[in-house]
């Protein structure tokens, strides 16, 4: 039976399930215990589960990824909460030196199935260190698998299989897709890896939004729309392993390719997917292609600034107005009603 | 008695011998951290330990590795890069492995393998299980942040693991005194409220102390426990050399060590016609190893790209 139940929620549910379902999965890290409950995600474990399966930490990102990696050794399956993604900045050498290498390194004696759950900031003066979305330096290393779910309906699939999943898994949530709301089966149900999504079909470009770009993609989509221009919007949701085929297939249609991304564009998950992309059908289809993401600068928190170091529905849809007329245009489109962006008043 | 505390610190003095004898043929073609002069902490501890405790490890492994009882033709074929490596050639000299043994990974990077000793330890807490976790790691260890951040989760979480510091006195070429504003590393643990003791160069001694830990522990009575076990490494930081020509460290320091060999001490301690067959075995048993990896092929090439990811149970 589906429900309508937000991002929070369905993550909260798949948490909930897959703890009742099987005992060797455990939650922890800062404050995961304490009465915000990780902006409610973690909501009433405790009291059901108990103490030793749900805890707060000591500020030890560090060891406490070690701590996660050596509980997974032992049989128990750890998610390891951060409620920024920029504190995993202090967890990388358990991260990369262990956690994505030891089923290799060790000729598969040792796997480590973790998953570490973290979330990227955004607006109302989050600033330098509460907005980044880093999960390429994630995409970049061999035996890490990373997903950006974007729906409520993907963040419980998404969630359940990385419990399942033997393998680390980078699990990256946004602070304004925790707001989402969406149809979510009641019952336990997977959405693994290899499927992109394809949310809008369309004929004239391809656009493939990562983490809350999707939303405003789907903004830029309507916004486009209304000049004819029909865009295929993309979700790729499992950035690693990427579903390049279904991104392939759409911009083999279309000829255009905007790729919006959630982070900085140098080295990020837009390079690697417009790389992929151009590799594929280079000689065999003409095609053009965009990147788009956070201006090349830290994180401002002043609003002016601020606003303009995101990308937005209607700079995507004059971006790519301009990538399928083919030149440079002036072409900005008024701001809709109907698709002003989520009002985040804070405090978090 | 002796026979087991000989038997085992002849065995690895002797693969370290044999891998040292060896590396000039760039037959192991891995960088080798020996044991050498050090195999009394490794020994005393793991004689102390059941087949279903665990111990975590640096990357000078060797000995906590064939202490534990991890196989000797899979670690000397590991070096070698063969196929029937302990990890397939894949990790090579500084990422022993052997998990049917107990021996559950090494790091090159100083102290990580610390915080997976805890988290070992918590599972095996909260499993009701009354095996227990040795973390070995070295005075250089203990400059890194990862160290207290473990000790001060296990003492919180009162943990049944055993932290084992190798204090050789350097890191690399660095001595204590110029990284630690307090030498004494023992007393570092107290400060989290756990027992911690030093203990000289004495492999009954540290059997006896570590044994009454883990007897402790499996009494369910709280951990964790603190060894602070005062060693020298006798050969260069990675190689089969010396390396006193350097200048960073003297015979003079040495010589102390040397004349307390451990290994001479508990080769007196038993019966002579005991000592030969020991010896013989032993000698018997490393020709083997050695012989095994020789003979044992290369990982195919496909191996490259395997052991990424853990296929779908």
């Amino acid at each position: 039976m589906e429900r309508d139940l937000s991002f929070v929620e369905a993550i909260r549910e798949a948490t909930d399930q897959e703890m009742g379902r099987d005992p060797s999965v455990i939650v922890f890290g800062l404050d995961v215990d304490d009465p915000k409950a990780i902006q409610g995600t973690t909501q009433g474990l405790v009291e059901k589960y108990g103490q030793e399966r749900v805890f707060c930490t000591p500020l030890s990102e560090d060891a406490m990824t070690g701590v996660a990696i050596g509980m997974a050794l032992a049989g128990l399956r750890p998610i390891h909460i951060h409620i920024r993604m920029d504190f995993l900045m202090l967890a990388m050498n358990q991260l990369i030196n262990i956690a994505a290498k030891s089923h290799y390194m060790y000729g598969g004696q040792i796997h480590v199935p973790i998953v570490v759950r973290s979330m990227i900031g955004k607006s109302w003066g989050q600033g330098a260190q509460h907005s980044q979305a880093l999960y390429s330096f994630f995409m970049h290393v061999p035996g890490l698998k990373v997903v950006v779910p974007t729906t409520p309906y993907d963040a419980k699939g998404c969630l359940i299989h990385a419990v399942r999943d033997n393998n680390p898994v980078m699990y990256v949530e946004h602070r304004l897709l925790h707001f989402q709301r969406g149809p979510v089966p009641d019952q336990l149900y997977t959405v693994p890896p290899g499927k992109a999504r394809v949310t809008v079909k369309g004929d004239n470009v391809t656009l493939v939004g990562i983490s809350y770009m999707q939303v405003e993609c789907l903004r830029a989509q309507q916004y486009l729309e209304d000049e004819d221009i029909h865009a295929e919007v993309i979700d790729p949701i499992w950035l690693s392993p990427l579903d390049i085929e279904t991104i392939v297939a759409s911009v083999r249609k279309t000829g255009a390719l905007c790729v919006v991304d959630n982070g900085w564009t140098t080295c990020g998950a837009s390079a690697e997917i417009i790389t992929k992309v151009t590799e594929r059908l280079q000689g065999i289809r003409d095609m053009r292609v965009r990147r788009m993401g956070f201006a090349p600068v830290t994180c401002p928190p002043t609003p002016t600034l601020e606003s303009n170091f995101y990308p937005n529905g209607r700079t995507i849809a004059s971006a790519v107005y301009n990538l399928v007329k083919g030149d440079s245009h002036n072409w900005m489109p008024v701001e809709r009603n109907d698709l002003k962006e989520i009002e985040f008043k804070g405090p978090f | 008695m002796y026979e087991k505390f000989y038997r085992s610190l002849y065995r690895i003095r002797r693969v370290e011998e044999e891998v040292a004898r060896v590396y000039p043929t760039d037959k192991i073609k891995s960088p080798v951290h020996l044991s050498i002069g050090q195999e009394v902490v490794a020994v005393g501890v793991c004689e102390a330990l059941r087949p279903d405790d665990v111990v975590f490890c640096s990357y000078r492994s060797h000995a906590a590795y064939l202490a534990k009882g991890g196989d000797l033709k899979q670690m000397i074929a590991e070096m070698y890069g063969k196929v029937t490596g302990c990890a397939k050639g894949k990790g090579g000299s500084m990422h022993l492995v052997d998990v049917a043994h107990g021996v559950m990974g090494a790091s090159a990077v100083v102290g990580t393998t610390i915080a997976h000793a805890v988290g070992y330890a918590y599972a095996l807490k909260f499993q009701r299980k009354d095996s227990v976790v040795v973390s070995f790691f070295g005075d250089g260890a203990t400059d890194e942040g990862v160290f207290y951040e473990s000790l001060n989760f296990a003492a919180l979480k009162k943990l049944p693991v055993i932290f084992v510091c190798e204090n050789n006195l350097y890191a690399i070429h660095t001595h204590q005194m110029r990284r630690q504003s307090n030498p004494n590393i023992h007393e570092r643990a107290h400060v989290f409220g756990m027992p911690a003791e030093r203990i000289e160069d004495d492999v009954l001694r540290i059997y006896e102390r570590v044994s009454a830990a883990v007897q402790a522990l499996r009494a369910s009575e709280p951990g964790p426990f603190f060894f602070e076990c005062m060693t020298y490494r006798w050969k260069e930081h990675v190689g089969p050399n010396d390396d006193f020509h350097l200048g960073y460290r003297t015979r003079e320091e040495a010589e102390p060590w040397f004349k307390n060999d451990q290994v001479k001490r508990l080769a007196e301690m038993i019966d002579p016609r005991q000592r030969e067959r020991i010896e013989q075995e032993v000698e018997a048993e490393i020709q083997a190893a050695f012989a095994f990896a020789e003979e044992s092929p290369f990982p195919d090439s496909v191996e490259l790209f395997t052991d990424v990811f853990m296929e779908a149970v």
